[in-house]
C-alpha cells in the first residue's frame, strides 16, 4: 500500500499527488513512469512521474480525471492509500546539452514535461518552454516551468489567457526566429505531438515525443503498447516511452488507442455513480 | 509387493484407469470454474490399487523433480493421504499445482509399466487428489526447517522456479526474499494459466505455504528498475540471487495487420483475463474485447488456454490456427482433448498470411494458407510447407497470437557481466549458475519456454547449488 501524503487540485480536473514510495523515489529519473492500481478490481494505468523527493521518499503524480480510473484516483484524499504503485518504469529521457531546446507541453502533458525541462536546464541548455491548454484554468505548472526555463510562452485554444491558438503556432514563430533551437521535447495529446513533429520535420529539428498507449503491465509483458517506429514494432513501455517524433506512426497509434473507448465509458459511468458529487463537479 | 495392497498383479490389471470427474463440456465452455474436479476418494483408492509397485520404478525417472511415486501411491492405498502428500512435498513443494498442470502423459505416466499394454496409472490425478484432500480438510503442517542460517538470498520472480527455489532455501534455513514485478504472486501461474485450469484459490494457498516458511515477498518490485542486481548484492546484503523471471515478452509473427485493434498477444489477452479479471468487466475495470469469431494462432498450452478462454468470453466461433498437424502440437494431450470437447474448431496445417482490417482499423478477417508436412526441421518435427493456391480468408473480429514468448530483457540489460544467448535467454551451467558468481537462473529465463515442472526442477537444483555456493562444507 502506498500512502497519499498530500493532494492539491491544481486546475479543474487536474490533481497533484505526493505519494509515499521510497524505492521509486530513490531511483526515478525524468521520463520514467509508474503503473498504478487504485484499488482491488481496478485497472493498472501508466502515469508519468512529475517530480520526486528521494529524502522524503515521495513521488509526485499529476493526474487528469478523464476516465473511470483517473476519476477514482482523483477522488482519493491525503491519508488514503493506493493499492499498487510500481516503477520507475520506461527509459529515462536522454538528457544532453543541445544548446537551445524547446519544451512543448500540451494539457496535462506539461506535468510530464516538467522534470525533463528541469533536467535539460541543469544540463546547461537554454530552455524555451511552450505550455498549451484548452483554456486559462487548464494551464498548469506555469510558474514551475518558468523557474527552469529561459523563456516561457503560453497558448490557449480559446484565447482566454495569453496567446490564442495552438502550441504549434508559437513553436513555428520560435523556429523562424534566430534563437537556433536544436531539439524539441513535446509531450501532450497524440494529435498535438503529431502536429509538432510534422512542423519540426520541415525544419529538420530533432524531436522527442512521449507516447501514451494502451498498457497492462508496463514491463514488456503484454505488447498492448506496441507502436510502429521507423516501420519497426516497438513496445512503448520498455523501448520508450519516448521516441523520435519524426519516425512514429501517429495515425496507427491513435486508431489503436480507440480500442476500448465504449468500454471505458461503461467503467467511467460506474465510477462516477460510485463517487461523491465532487467528482461529478469536476467533470461537468 | 507391499502388504498394503491385497490385490494380485492380475487383479490390479483388471481395474480400469479411473476417469476424473469433470464439468460437462457444454456447461463449462461458458464459465470459468475448474474443468476437472479430479478423483473422489473411491476413485483414488481404485486407481492407487492399479500400481504394480515395480521394483524398478521407471515412473520416477520420468519425473523432473524425482518424486517417490511408488512410495506416495502406496500411502494412498493405505488411505494415508496426508502421508502421501508429505512424501510428494519432499521432492515438490507445489503438488496441488503440478497435479493440475504437469504433462504427465509425456513424463511419469509415459514410463509406467502398466501403460505398456494397458492405460498407465493416473499418477497426476492421484497427486492432485492427495493435495486437494489435505487442502479441503485443512491438514497442512509446514515441514520442519533446518536451523536458521544468516545468509540472505534474493529470488527474482515468483513463478514456479522462483517459488520452488524459495521453498527449498527457506527449508534449509536461509533468509529468503522474493521480488515480484506484478502486484500478485505466481508469475505465469497467475497471469498465464486460466482459472478453469488452475483456480487462483489453489495458487494463493500454495504461495501462502511458502510465506509460512518465513519467505518475505515484495510485490510491485521490478528488479533492474526499482533496484538493480548489483544493488541487491551491495546495498541490500544478499549473498546469492536466483533469477526466475520467465519468458514474459510476447513475440509477434511479423505479418501485416498486427497493429489493428482486436489483435492481441496471448500474453496480453491472458493477463487481462487472469491477472486483471477482465472476464468480470465491468465489475472489474480492465476491459477485454472479444469478437463473434476469434482466431488463436499457435499449438501450445498457451494457445489452448487462449482459445478456450475466448469461448468462455462468448465467442461463437473459436478457431485454433496451427501450421502443423495435431501430432506436432506441443500442448498437453488433456488440454487438446478438452478444447475439442468444448467445440473449439481446429484449423490444422494452416498458416496465417495477413490480418485484414476494416476502415476503422478493426480486425475483420485473416488470410490463411494451407500447409503440408515436408522434411523434419531442427526441432525434429516435420516442416510445414505452403500448398500453392490454397489461400483462403477467415472472417474474424479478434486475433490472438500464441506463437511463443522470450525472456524479458530488463535484468540482462541492467546487469553487467551476465551472459545471454542470441535468443535472449540467460546462459546457465549444469548447476544453474550463470556467468556471474552468486547469480543463478532457471525456468523459462534460461530455457526460453518450457513447462512449469521443468522450471520447478531448475529452481530446486539452483537451491542446491546456492546452498553449496554459500556453505561448501554443508
Amino acid at each position: 500500500m502506498y500512502a497519499i501524503i498530500d493532494k492539491q487540485v491544481i486546475a479543474p480536473t487536474i490533481t497533484r499527488f505526493e505519494i509515499k514510495a521510497p524505492f521509486i523515489a530513490r531511483k526515478r529519473k525524468a521520463g520514467n513512469f509508474v503503473m498504478v492500481r487504485v484499488e482491488e478490481g481496478g485497472e493498472r494505468i501508466p502515469l508519468t512521474i512529475a517530480d520526486g523527493n528521494a529524502k522524503e521518499g515521495t513521488i509526485t503524480l499529476i493526474v487528469q480525471a478523464i476516465g473511470g480510473t483517473t476519476k477514482l484516483l482523483c477522488s482519493k484524499n491525503a491519508g488514503e492509500m493506493l493499492l499498487d504503485v510500481v516503477g520507475p518504469l520506461g527509459n529515462p529521457t536522454p538528457i544532453a546539452n543541445h544548446g537551445v531546446v524547446a519544451c512543448v507541453g500540451g494539457g496535462v502533458g506539461t506535468a510530464e514535461l516538467y522534470p525533463i525541462a528541469k533536467a535539460l536546464a541543469e544540463a546547461g541548455n537554454r530552455v524555451i518552454t511552450i505550455i498549451g491548454a484548452r483554456s486559462k484554468d487548464l494551464v498548469i505548472l506555469e510558474s514551475e516551468m518558468a523557474a527552469c526555463s529561459d523563456e516561457t510562452f503560453v497558448t490557449t485554444d480559446d484565447g482566454s489567457y495569453a496567446r490564442k491558438g495552438f502550441v504549434t503556432d508559437q513553436l513555428k514563430d520560435i523556429l523562424d526566429s534566430p534563437r537556433g533551437v536544436k531539439a524539441v521535447y513535446a509531450i501532450g495529446p497524440l494529435p498535438m505531438m503529431k502536429a509538432v513533429s510534422n512542423l519540426t520535420r520541415s525544419y529538420g529539428v530533432e524531436t522527442l515525443v512521449s507516447l501514451n498507449t494502451i498498457m497492462v503491465d508496463g514491463t514488456g509483458m503484454c505488447g498492448g503498447c506496441r507502436v510502429t517506429v521507423s516501420g519497426q514494432m516497438k513496445f512503448a513501455c520498455v523501448d520508450g516511452p519516448e521516441f523520435d517524433g519524426h519516425a512514429v506512426d501517429f495515425d496507427e497509434l491513435m486508431m489503436r488507442n480507440r480500442t476500448y473507448v465504449d468500454m471505458e465509458k461503461i467503467s467511467d459511468e460506474k465510477h462516477v455513480c460510485r463517487l461523491t458529487g465532487a467528482t461529478r463537479g469536476v467533470t461537468s | 509387493m507391499s502388504a498394503n495392497n491385497p490385490l494380485k498383479p492380475s487383479q490390479r490389471m483388471k481395474i480400469p484407469r479411473q476417469e476424473s470427474i469433470e464439468q460437462a463440456p457444454g456447461a463449462r465452455s461458458v464459465n470459468f470454474l475448474e474443468v476437472s474436479y479430479g478423483f473422489d476418494e473411491d476413485r483414488a483408492i481404485q486407481e492407487s490399487q492399479r500400481c504394480l509397485e515395480c521394483k524398478q520404478p521407471y515412473c520416477t525417472d520420468g519425473c523432473p523433480v524425482g518424486i517417490d511415486i511408488r512410495g506416495f501411491i502406496d500411502l494412498v492405498v493405505q488411505k494415508d493421504y496426508v502421508g502421501a502428500v508429505k512424501k510428494i512435498r519432499e521432492a515438490n513443494y507445489l503438488p496441488a499445482i503440478c497435479g493440475r498442470v504437469c504433462p504427465q502423459e509425456s513424463q511419469c505416466e509415459s514410463l509406467c509399466v502398466m501403460g505398456k499394454k494397458l492405460d498407465p496409472v493416473a499418477i497426476g490425478k492421484l497427486e492432485r487428489f492427495v493435495a486437494d484432500y489435505e487442502m479441503k480438510n485443512n491438514l497442512f503442517t509446514p515441514p520442519v526447517t533446518a536451523g536458521r542460517r544468516e545468509e540472505k538470498v534474493a529470488i527474482v520472480g515468483s513463478g514456479p522456479s522462483g517459488l520452488t527455489c524459495a521453498a527449498e532455501l527457506a527449508q534449509k534455513g536461509y533468509q529468503v526474499t522474493i521480488f515480484e514485478a506484478l502486484h500478485a504472486v505466481g508469475g505465469v501461474l497467475r497471469y498465464g494459466i486460466p482459472e478453469f485450469r488452475l483456480p487462483k484459490e489453489i495458487l494463493d494457498l500454495e504461495t501462502n505455504r511458502i510465506k509460512a516458511l518465513g519467505v518475505e515477498i515484495y510485490t510491485n518490485f521490478v528488479i533492474g528498475r526499482t533496484a538493480t542486481i548489483d544493488e541487491l548484492f551491495n546495498e541490500w546484503g544478499f549473498k546469492a540471487i536466483f533469477l526466475g523471471t520467465g519468458a514474459g515478452t510476447p513475440t509477434f509473427m511479423g505479418i501485416p495487420g498486427e497493429s489493428l485493434s482486436g489483435v492481441y498477444s496471448a500474453n496480453e489477452f491472458l493477463t487481462r483475463v487472469n491477472l486483471m479479471g477482465a472476464y468480470k468487466f465491468p465489475q472489474n475495470d480492465t476491459p477485454i474485447r472479444i469478437g463473434k469469431a476469434v482466431g488463436v494462432i499457435g499449438g501450445g498450452n498457451t494457445a489452448m488456454d487462449a482459445v478456450r478462454t475466448s469461448k468462455r468470453l462468448g465467442a461463437e466461433k473459436a478457431y485454433l490456427v496451427y501450421r502443423r498437424s495435431r501430432e506436432e502440437m506441443p500442448a498437453r494431450e488433456e488440454e487438446i482433448h478438452h478444447a475439442e470437447q468444448e467445440g473449439i474448431e481446429f484449423l490444422l496445417l494452416t498458416a496465417p498470411l495477413r490480418i485484414l482490417g476494416d476502415r476503422n482499423s478493426w480486425v475483420c478477417g485473416m488470410e490463411c494458407q494451407k500447409m503440408e508436412l515436408g522434411e523434419p526441421d531442427e526441432s525434429g518435427r516435420r516442416r510445414p510447407v505452403p500448398v500453392k493456391g490454397s489461400e483462403f480468408t477467415l472472417e474474424l473480429q479478434t486475433v490472438i497470437e500464441a506463437i511463443g514468448q522470450k525472456p524479458n530483457p530488463i535484468i540482462q540489460a541492467t546487469t553487467p557481466g551476465l551472459d545471454t544467448s542470441k535468443r535472449g535467454t540467460v546462459v546457465t551451467n549444469e548447476k544453474q549458475g550463470t556467468s556471474r558468481a552468486g547469480i543463478f537462473a532457471g525456468g523459462d529465463l534460461s530455457r526460453g519456454g518450457a513447462t512449469v515442472i521443468l522450471a520447478m526442477k531448475d529452481g530446486k537444483e539452483a537451491a542446491a547449488a546456492i546452498h553449496e555456493y554459500l556453505n561448501p562444507a554443508g
